[in-house]
């Protein structure tokens, strides 16, 4: 276990030390808020009231661990950090473990955040705010087994193209944070249905306002898991093929 | 006691034969030079003999353990400084340094006078604090060697250290492995052939996946009628003979 966490002091040190990763991943979500508050306020619809815009920010932000641990990986392998920690004793346990562990206090930190930001912008304080914020461990699990998965595959620049411009988008546009997918209708609210990150944002509704969520957590649950066994194949594969 | 042997050592790559049947033993000590044009299978080599490929055939033992069942136990024995400089970016030098002190099992009190004694025979002090993405080439390259050795390996394998290096700092990474000399096994692979002359108690000439040379440098030159192991080299690979 010390190997781990030497691992992912290493990866966290990497990680915060990137000014760029700080406003993405902490400023970028509250800054949104803080936008679509302001247009809030000055409609007289309910478009973005924070209980409902909240859930969705919050799962937006952890799109951007995608990026910092895909990026970190592929910059690992590329500079042949990784080719030297192969010739260690570390084991796959550890490396996998050790680019995971430190971004789940980040995932939270994020999504705390983003909801004391709401607290200030008008959300109603209550417990389920804090299921809510426990709830990022879980859909985290989907976006950082995504950054293994393609920081095992791909080069620094494909990493980032994939997890900094795709991801994030997807994560955008079929997560239902701004927008009701059902309004779009057709195969644009399958897909939706079908992918997680509608599932993450309708999580955190759900806890938010108390009704049944856990549907909600096993879609995410099962992503995060599925994503998990295909980046830790990936991964053992590309350390027999350096 | 031999810290290598090898035996009829084989790597394919699909169809590509990248090391063709190698027959080494390096002794305990010796700071042995791979040499060969680009292709001859030297970085292959040091490959499988730090575990990161497994070999098509032959026998690999390193320091009485077998490659491929004992593997975890060869990487305690090992040091690696690949031909990137391979540093944590972000990382200041001294927690490069305590990162793979620790990765070896060496913390808390051990592992500080451990990276105490590495700094000192590196000259890496005055840099301790500074982060790895800061310094120059030639100090990378000090600090990649380093964290090759902090876990006093018995065997280091050093694939182009002086790559890329001016002749000031080619010449300071000299001093520092001629200390190193005797007490560790070192295997180095360089296109210097100066270097090799300068460093090596025995050169390995590979061309296409086989060892075509073997001896010191003085026998070499010798054997091959030149006056410089470049010449040596050049005759070697070329056609000429040696062995």
């Amino acid at each position: 276990m010390t190997r781990t966490l030497l691992f992912a002091q290493r990866t966290a040190r990497e990680i915060l030390r990137e000014p760029i990763n700080l406003f993405f991943g902490l400023g970028f979500p509250v800054v949104l808020l803080l936008l679509l508050s302001a247009i809030q306020h000055n409609v007289p619809v309910p478009l973005f009231e924070p209980a409902s815009l909240t859930p969705g920010i919050a799962l937006f932000g952890l799109s951007f661990l995608s990026l910092f641990s895909a990026q970190l990986i592929a910059k690992d392998r590329e500079s042949a950090f990784l080719l030297r920690l192969f010739t260690t004793p570390l084991t796959p346990f550890n490396y996998i473990l050790g680019y995971i562990l430190p971004l789940l206090p980040m995932a939270l930190a994020q999504s705390g955040l983003c909801y004391l930001t709401a607290l200030l912008l008008g959300l109603a304080p209550s417990a389920s705010i804090l299921l809510v914020i426990l709830a990022a461990l879980p859909s985290s699990l989907v976006f950082l087994a995504v950054g293994l998965l393609c920081g095992s595959l791909l080069s620094v620049k494909a990493a980032g193209g994939l997890c900094g411009a795709l991801l994030t988008n997807l994560t955008a546009w079929l997560s239902g944070a701004w927008f009701d997918v059902s309004l779009v209708g057709g195969p644009f609210e399958a897909a939706a249905n079908a992918l997680p990150f509608l599932h993450g944002t309708l999580l955190g509704r759900a806890i938010l306002a108390g009704t049944p969520a856990a549907e909600h957590l096993l879609w995410m649950l099962g992503y995060g898991i599925v994503f998990l066994m295909l980046a830790i194949w990936a991964f053992r594969r590309q350390m027999h093929r350096v | 006691m031999n810290a290598i042997e090898i035996s009829g050592l084989v790597k394919d790559y699909g169809p590509r034969r990248a090391v063709d049947g190698l027959d080494l033993t390096i002794r305990e000590g010796e700071l042995l030079s791979l040499l060969g044009v680009n292709g001859a299978g030297k970085t292959t080599t040091i490959k499988i003999l730090s575990c990161l490929l497994p070999p098509t055939q032959g026998s690999v033992t390193v320091l009485g353990h077998p490659l491929g069942r004992e593997n975890a136990a060869i990487k305690a024995l090992i040091g690696v400084s690949p031909q990137e400089t391979a540093v944590a970016e972000h990382l200041t030098v001294l927690e490069n340094l305590d990162f793979l002190a620790g990765v070896h099992g060496l913390t808390g009190v051990r592992g500080k006078a451990r990276v105490n004694e590495v700094l000192d025979q590196f000259s890496l002090a005055p840099v301790a604090r500074q982060r790895a993405a800061t310094l120059s080439g030639g100090w990378q390259r000090r600090l990649s060697i380093a964290m090759a050795l902090i876990g006093q390996p018995r065997i280091l394998f050093l694939d182009e250290p002086t790559l890329g290096l001016d002749v000031l700092a080619r010449q300071e990474l000299w001093q520092v492995i001629r200390s190193l000399q005797g007490k560790v096994t070192i295997l180095l692979t360089t296109h210097y052939m100066e270097e090799a002359q300068a460093l090596s108690d025995r050169v390995c000439i590979m061309n296409q996946g086989r060892r075509q040379a073997l001896g010191t440098p003085e026998k070499l030159i010798r054997q091959t009628g030149t006056d410089r192991l470049e010449d040596a080299f050049l005759r070697i690979v070329t056609g000429g003979t040696a062995q």
